[in-house]
């Protein structure tokens, strides 16, 4: 019954194994939610308020939020300003999965998608203060996976708190 | 500019000291009003010597920091000084993953980037 409940995060399958009992309740629960948002701005809001009030109550850290919330917000802001570029006819869909240790989060746009091993790398020297690319390092760096369709109008994120930890460019702290 | 919806502005000695209104600086409308106050310090009213207090902020992403950057440029191109101090570790990371660490003098806190003048 419980590899039934869980064969969605795979993940999470294999640490109900690893874990005993009594360690277990909390993560038979899961929370599910499809949205359809207007290209205006602010509009990535409503999903915010409620994906990051799940994650505090399925009991995430703070800092672990942070990276989520980050990474959710530029995908989602990208999508309405650069992807369907404000045109009010054009929806953004964002599909979010949350449960105690593994987030994923779909967000996809009308647009004609994009390349994004074509977005220059803002962290070269010459780069360091100029515009494009920070939004896509800031979801790689705080996500454990991010996958973009062939289209590119379609990014899948996830967050895993099993996963090994990511080292994200610390080495100038 | 006399009156200000996203940051609070004071002086200490030669200093603007610049903390911010909002726990988050999120939504785009927002962050276009956070940019305007931040530019207008320099443009209109010829601040030199900028210190950000980011004491409280929790939240700030890749639109925040693209003013930031703008602003530091607006400083640098009056040969004025930015620095920054008091954020949190979580944001601290967000720079340091950007490499703008590099870019901006980030202090502990609001009396070490003082002396930091």
């Amino acid at each position: 019954m419980r590899q039934t409940h869980w064969r969605r995060f795979s993940p999470l399958c294999r640490l109900a194994e690893e874990r005993g009992p009594n360690e277990m309740s909390h993560e038979h629960q899961s929370w599910q939610h499809d949205y359809t948002l207007p290209s205006e701005r602010g509009a990535s809001r409503v999903v915010l308020d409620e994906l990051l009030s799940k994650l505090g109550s399925f009991g995430w850290e703070q800092s672990d939020i942070f990276g989520v919330h980050l990474a959710a917000e530029e995908a989602i802001v990208n999508a309405i300003l650069h992807g369907n570029q404000l045109d009010p006819e054009k929806k953004v869909l964002v599909a979010c999965e949350v449960s105690p240790r593994h987030v994923r989060i779909r967000v996809t746009d009308e647009g004609p998608g994009f390349k994004p091993d074509t977005v220059p790398d803002c962290t070269r020297e010459d780069r360091l203060d100029m515009p494009g690319g920070r939004g896509l390092l800031l979801m790689r760096s705080f996500m454990t996976t991010i996958e973009y369709n062939d289209r590119g109008n379609s990014v899948l994120l996830e967050k895993d708190l099993d996963a090994p930890a990511p080292t994200p460019g610390d080495e100038d702290a | 500019m006399s009156q200000y919806r996203r940051i609070d502005v004071s002086k200490t000695g030669d200093v603007t000291l610049v903390r911010f209104q909002d726990k988050k600086i999120l939504d785009e409308s927002m962050i276009e009003e956070f940019g305007t106050e931040l530019f207008g310090l320099v443009d209109l009213d010829n601040r030199k010597s900028i210190l950000l207090n980011f004491d409280g902020v929790e939240f700030l992403g890749s639109a925040a920091l693209g003013k930031l950057i703008t602003l530091d440029r607006k400083v640098k191109g009056k040969k004025g000084r930015l620095k920054l101090s008091n954020i949190c570790p979580e944001i601290l990371e967000v720079f340091q993953v950007t490499k703008l660490n590099r870019v901006f003098d980030i202090r502990d806190d609001e009396a070490d980037a003082l002396a930091a003048f």
